[in-house]
């Protein structure tokens, strides 16, 4: 791992972490990381080329790469064009971009997010069609960070 | 004949001013098909997405199963409008994989394990035009799963063809309001199966009501569902 700047550290492309990552500074993920992810302060970044099996809480979470596991986030989760999740999506704000793949649900209760007992894991054989646009359209509520 | 007077001039202003929102279609929303948003896609009007949501809105924390691929907009619609838990299952793709690698007889056996849901844990869920793609094996399977998914009271919404659009492949549906839909291709090399009958709708599922439907001039025909609560079918 390296720093990126002051604050954030970035998980190179050649990394390849299994465990329980947890920090007080936002982090990008280029790598691999198998486990659990844990920066609930803070902003997660799932780069283009990162690949996250693991279990994820942050305050923020955006999602280019690639994460098999469910993500919790206090206050909002993007995925972006090429991003793909496989798994639950809890956050109070979710945006998702045309292009970008899900499978599994996506919570947006009013409520704080719930970083404790995850749900059970979704399936890691799912194959997702791409997403339409994630424009803001009239009479619709608008679309967070798609 | 003279020019008219300023009141007669006012008075025919007020009455043009009320003729002219009856021009722009209901409420001022644009006219079905019309483009909005500088967005080509067509927007067509629903009559049977009200009463869905209608329904959603009596649950507090409702439970969505979209059977379509995921669509950002509506997430954000069902999930800050409705306050719903949206679950997304995508059986569109799952189908073009089974027809792209030749299983598409597997395909009401894969259903029965598709969803990880529990039984009777869904208040609503949107079938889209899913059903004008499915074989008659492989509606039937999707049926009874639906049903056994389906809370009490539940509703499903989905479109039926009427056949009239055989040769237009998948799309997708953008919610834009309480009734209208944005309807954008979707690539995909699902070609549309036979219509479905009326009767066979119903049979298939056995357990559900029909608690609306309507024929469009589009030749679609929309349907919402309820499950429980018995009744005559209204078609």
């Amino acid at each position: 791992m390296r720093q990126m700047d002051k604050e954030a550290f970035i998980v190179g492309k050649s990394v390849v972490f299994k465990g329980e990552l947890s920090g007080s500074e936002d982090l990008v993920v280029e790598g691999t990381v198998e486990g659990k992810v844990e920066l609930r302060e803070h902003v997660l970044t799932v780069g283009s080329n990162g690949k996250l099996k693991a279990e994820v809480f942050a305050k923020i979470v955006i999602v280019l790469g690639e994460v098999v596991g469910n993500i919790t986030a206090t206050e909002k989760v993007e995925l972006r064009e090429s991003g793909s999740v496989d798994g639950d999506v809890t956050a109070p704000r979710v945006g998702i971009a045309e292009g970008a793949h899900l499978r599994g649900s996506v919570d947006m209760q009013k409520k704080p997010a719930v970083a404790a007992a995850p749900v059970q894991a979704a399936k890691p054989d799912a194959k997702l069609a791409p997403l339409p646009a994630g424009v803001p359209v009239s009479g619709a509520p608008r679309a967070a960070g798609a | 004949m003279g020019l008219p007077d300023g009141e007669s001039v006012r008075g025919l202003r007020g009455w043009l001013s009320r003729l002219a929102p009856l021009r722009q279609g209901d409420e001022g929303r644009p006219d079905p098909g019309e483009p909005v948003d500088g967005d080509p896609c067509p927007v067509v009007a629903s009559k049977a997405l009200p009463k869905f949501l209608s329904h959603l809105e009596t649950r507090p924390a409702p439970v969505l199963l979209d059977l379509g691929c995921v669509v950002g907009p509506n997430i954000t619609y069902f999930g800050d409008r409705l306050n719903c838990k949206v679950v997304v299952e995508d059986l569109f793709a799952d189908l073009e994989r089974h027809v792209r690698q030749g299983e598409r007889d597997a395909f009401p056996a894969f259903l029965s394990d598709r969803f990880r849901l529990e039984a009777e844990s869904v208040d609503g869920v949107l079938v889209w035009d899913l059903y004008d793609f499915l074989d008659r094996a492989s509606a039937r399977a999707l049926a009874a799963v639906l049903v056994r998914l389906m809370r009490t009271d539940g509703a499903l919404f989905g479109f039926f063809g009427t056949g009239g659009r055989s040769g237009l492949g998948c799309a997708k549906y953008i919610v834009i309001d309480d009734s209208h839909l944005r309807e954008r291709a979707r690539e995909s090399t699902l070609e549309r199966q036979g219509p479905l009958q009326n009767r066979d709708i119903i049979k298939m599922f056995d357990g559900m009501r029909v608690a609306e439907a309507f024929l469009l001039k589009t030749g679609r025909r929309e349907m919402l569902f309820r499950k429980g609560g018995g009744g005559r079918p209204i078609i």
